[in-house]
């Protein structure tokens, strides 16, 4: 069924058509029109709408009066439901003109003329009005769109606009220095950041060239990169480089440089942001030159001394030869026990002033590696003797004594001085070979230099080594005593036996005392370890003593004594208590002091002496004739026994015996026994040197000739 | 540097369309003379375009109208173009309801078009994203304002994935929008293809050609290609077909065989 549409125009008459004519009609209009539209009602749709367009023109066909205006109405609707192609108007037009009439006009009701006059003028309006609603609508949609171009382009310049002000912000606003360059380097751009950093005007630095920012300490690839940059053959590079600040000083930044290309990939400028991190590398040198300075004496520490030194051992350096001087101050610890810690600093202090003072100089470092241990380290010496030179500098610079805390003192040093080929040597390499040969130079009395030797160096064990293993192996039991007899030279027979201490080292093997006891003697070990030998010699003699050994008068055992158990407050405390535990008679006991350490000692120092030559205990002065002894001063020592020492008996090995070494021996016997000393002799090796020493009146003897050291069981054979 | 996406890009009038050349087929005149010259073109490389954007535009219109079956009444029309006649809304609510419909596209004019016409519709929005950022179109406020995610979404990808080449991974951008995607949310697709319909390869490469000229890349697919776009959803009936011969409302009597051309789809969430 079809319904009038709501919006025609004009007459109340109805369309009187039989309803199916109407409804053919629309089929056949919408079969020729569809294909041609561009509708998106589906083909239902679309007929239906026909059908209620035809219904229209079907009323206005019978109308009175006639008015084809309502045909425009039918063209406008088409063009409504997008019927706008131009292919669409024939169709339409076509079909009206075929069928309009043959379906939708009752032929009794209209003259056929006058039908087909009004056909006629209902298709010139709707075409009409097609063509008008068409145009009116293009219109429409061209402005429309126009508008929305306008629209979007106006958006599209305020967004840019504020991305513009956005990236303007963040330009200016950046704590990070910004700069802009054109391809040649001339600097286009610079936000305030950065011209904050370089501390002048921004026309300052904006009438700079990239490339007039160089500055000494660049480093070299910043340059290369940079060109590299320029050339387009690099996207960014990232390095630390230092700038001149318009006030001189020096600008450190953490810089990074990108190159911007166009649209078309063509370099077209240079972007660089820096960051400044002149206090951060202030700061960092700072922890630096504290990592690698000694806090006391400012001087390089063992941390850079090793890092030097690696370098320069470094396959590859281009370091050639080394040389190294290992200095050790003379008697430091007396200093620092004696006078205190700050006036052991104060000297150390001194120290580094007047070594750094003498020995400093291009290719060589001073560097202090230990407590009163300091290094120089020469690289790539003229000579040699250039290394020596430094050695000879250093003892010179300590030659003027030192004043700390309104004292004077006399510092002195012993140095063990390396030289050699870099490629050949390994820093621990090095260093064992300066501190074995500079303990050789203490050896031999301090305050001199001793140059390493390779071959000596390959049998000695490095002092730090043995310092190292001390303790551990007094607590296991590594040392072991060995006795050499004492021979009465009257009658020959056995008087006693001096205690000698050994070291049986589990990889060096048995170490005679002279290899640790100065190294004990100088870390304090002394004590202990001299404390275990009196304890382990006094209960051998009472052993000896207990099984009759000797004969009816009493064994006696020697014990040596160094310098500083000489000084230990409770010497003789724990001598007394040591005998007194073993049940040994003091006189039983002679502690053997070189003859160095006794004169050297005040009467102060002499006492703990004095008191145990009181209770009885022998007191030999060891090595005789080695120091420099004031022969008047001999008197008030508390001394029973002079051990001559063995220099003075090699000459008497001779056939016959060297004339003044006689007349010496003989001399001081004389004197000796004019002080009621007993006189032993050392190193007696043959039976004529035995027998001029009995007739020179020495009291007894020890040597090969009569027994070599050894274990307490074998004491009994020398008899 | 890339320019950030805050940043958006020029108009330049002379360089066609591919929204503005799809309003010329389908006989609007929101074109400029630029974007008629490449339709026309494009026509002349592959006879009958027309008539297949009006096949494609009806078989929107059947699957909206299957969405508003299927009670789904929020729809995220993404390429849509010029809103024209038979646009989305308009369809969704036929017969009443306020369905929600959001249109998205990355055309500024059309963008700008769409917001002028649909100024005074409640419960429409127009988003400026691209399809290969579901990240922006996810985030921006018309789609949260009017798409609530709990409840069923129907995707509309009507003639747009053919526009996006393979190096801009659509699938991925799929995937990225089928996780926000409530059960029974529908993904609408319609593609450019040659494997049905009788137009040739060489037709299809000429009209490659032609987009390619006016800076817009055009993939025609094959059905073994479209197929996985349906990823994680229940493909409908009929499948994937011919524009025509998807749920026809009416008995498939077209007399010109180039309606067959494309492929279209509708895939549910489980």
């Amino acid at each position: 069924m079809s319904t009038p549409q709501a919006g025609t125009p004009a007459t109340p008459e109805r369309s009187e058509v039989p309803a199916d004519g109407l409804r053919r009609f629309a089929r056949i209009w919408c079969r020729a029109v569809y294909p041609a539209t561009a509708t998106s009602l589906t083909r239902p749709e679309f007929e239906e709408l026909l059908l209620g367009l035809a219904d229209t023109l079907a009323t206005a066909l019978r109308a009175r009066p006639f008015d084809p205006s309502s045909g425009r109405g039918v063209g406008e609707a088409l063009v409504a439901a997008h019927c706008t192609d131009p292919d669409a108007l024939p169709r339409v037009l076509g079909v009206l003109d075929a069928y309009l009439l043959l379906y939708c006009v009752d032929a009794a009701g209209l003259p056929a003329d006058e039908a087909r006059i009004r056909c006629t003028r209902l298709q010139h309006a709707m075409a009409a009005g097609f063509s008008r609603a068409l145009q009116a609508r293009t219109r429409h949609e061209q402005e429309s769109l126009s508008r929305a171009a306008v629209t979007a382009q106006r958006e599209i310049g305020a967004a840019l606009h504020e991305s513009e002000a956005r990236f303007r912000a963040v330009f200016a606003e950046a704590g990070l220095g910004i700069g802009i360059a054109d391809m040649e380097g001339n600097i286009l751009d610079v936000n305030s950041a950065l011209v904050r950093m370089f501390g002048g005007s921004e026309y300052q630095v904006r009438s700079r060239n990239v490339l007039e920012l160089g500055h000494p300490e660049d480093a070299p690839e910043v340059w290369r990169m940079q060109g590299e940059l320029m050339r387009g053959e690099r996207e960014q590079y990232q390095a630390e480089k230092p700038y001149h600040r318009s006030d001189g000083t020096v600008l450190w930044t953490n810089l990074t440089v990108s190159l911007l290309r166009d649209a078309e990939g063509e370099p077209q400028y240079m972007l660089a942001m820096l960051e400044d991190v002149t206090e951060r590398r202030l700061f960092q040198l700072r922890l630096r030159y504290q990592a690698t300075h000694d806090a006391l004496t400012d001087l390089p520490n063992r941390a850079l001394f090793f890092e030097r030194l690696e370098q320069a051992l470094a396959p590859g350096s281009p370091v050639g030869r080394i040389g190294l001087c290992y200095l050790d101050l003379d008697g430091f610890k007396a200093v620092n026990d004696s006078l205190g810690h700050a006036v052991g600093d104060q000297l150390l202090i001194a120290v580094a002033e007047r070594l750094q003072s003498r020995i400093s100089g291009p290719g060589r470092l001073l560097a202090r590696i230990g407590g009163d241990e300091f290094v120089a380290l020469v690289t790539d010496p003229r000579s040699p003797a250039a290394v020596t030179e430094v050695a000879e500098q250093a003892l010179a610079a300590l030659s003027v004594p030192v004043e700390v805390a309104g004292r004077e003192l006399l510092v002195r040093a012993s140095i063990g001085v390396v030289e050699g080929a870099a490629g050949e040597l390994s820093s621990s390499e090095v260093l064992r070979s300066a501190d074995i040969t500079m303990y050789r130079a203490k050896a031999q009395g301090g305050n001199r230099y001793a140059l390493a030797d390779p071959d000596r160096d390959a049998r000695a064990i490095s002092r730090h080594h043995l310092t190292h293993h001390l303790p551990a192996a007094l607590k296991g039991s590594e040392f072991f005593i060995e006795y050499q007899p004492l021979i009465t030279m009257s009658d020959g027979s056995l008087e006693g036996a001096e205690a000698l201490v050994r070291w049986s080292h589990p990889r060096h093997g048995v170490l005679g005392p002279d290899r640790f006891i100065p190294l004990a003697e100088h870390t304090g070990l002394i004590v202990p370890l001299g404390r275990w030998v009196l304890q382990e010699a006094v209960r051998q003699a009472c052993e000896w003593q207990v099984r009759g050994i000797g004969g009816p008068r009493p064994l006696r055992v020697n014990v040596n004594l160094s310098p500083r158990q000489l000084h230990h407050p409770e010497l003789v405390e724990d001598t007394v208590a040591v005998l007194e535990e073993a049940g040994l008679p003091p006189s039983s006991l002679c502690l053997e002091v070189t003859e160095s350490a006794m004169v050297s000692a005040d009467d102060q120092e002499l006492k703990p002496l004095r008191q145990l030559a009181e209770l009885g205990v022998g007191i030999a002065l060891d090595d005789f004739g080695t120091g420099y002894s004031n022969l008047a001063n001999l008197r008030y020592l508390p001394a029973s026994t002079l051990k001559l020492d063995r220099s003075f008996t090699q000459g008497l090995q001779q056939q016959p015996a060297d004339p003044v070494d006689l007349k010496i021996v003989e001399s001081i016997v004389s004197l000796a026994h004019t002080l009621q000393l007993s006189v032993t002799v050392e190193g007696v090796e043959t039976q004529a040197q035995a027998r001029q020493l009995r007739e020179l009146g020495c009291d007894s003897a020890q040597g090969w000739y009569y027994a070599r050291p050894g274990p307490p069981e074998r004491l009994p054979e020398a008899v | 540097m890339e320019r950030p996406a805050w940043a958006p890009q020029g108009i330049d009038l002379s360089v066609p369309s591919v929204s503005r050349m799809y309003d010329f087929y389908l006989g609007g005149s929101h074109n400029f003379e630029a974007d008629r010259i490449a339709a026309r073109a494009a026509i002349e490389a592959f006879p009958g375009l027309p008539k297949i954007m009006q096949t494609n535009r009806a078989f929107m219109r059947r699957a909206v109208r299957h969405a508003r079956a299927a009670g789904v009444t929020q729809f995220l029309d993404i390429g849509s173009g010029i809103p024209t006649f038979g646009a989305v809304h308009e369809i969704a609510r036929e017969g009443g309801g306020d369905a929600r419909v959001v249109y998205v596209d990355n055309d500024p004019i059309a963008v700008a078009h769409g917001r002028a016409v649909l100024e005074s519709q409640e419960g429409t929005g127009v988003v400026a994203a691209d399809f290969r950022d579901p990240a922006a179109i996810l985030g921006s406020e018309p789609v949260r304002r009017l798409i609530d995610f709990g409840r069923p979404v129907a995707v509309l990808l009507v003639a747009l994935l053919h526009f996006v080449d393979d190096s801009d991974e659509p699938a991925a951008a799929l995937a990225r929008l089928r996780e926000v995607l409530a059960p029974g949310s529908l993904l609408v697709i319609s593609h450019a293809s040659i494997d049905t319909g009788p137009r040739t390869a060489a037709q299809g490469s000429r009209i490659s050609e032609v987009y390619r000229r006016g800076g817009a890349t055009l993939v025609l697919r094959s059905r073994a290609e479209i197929l996985p776009f349906f990823d994680g959803f229940d493909l409908l009936e009929p499948g994937l077909v011919a524009p025509p011969d998807w749920r026809p409302e009416e008995p498939v009597d077209e007399d010109d065989p180039v309606v067959y051309t494309g492929l279209v789809g509708v895939g549910r969430a489980a």
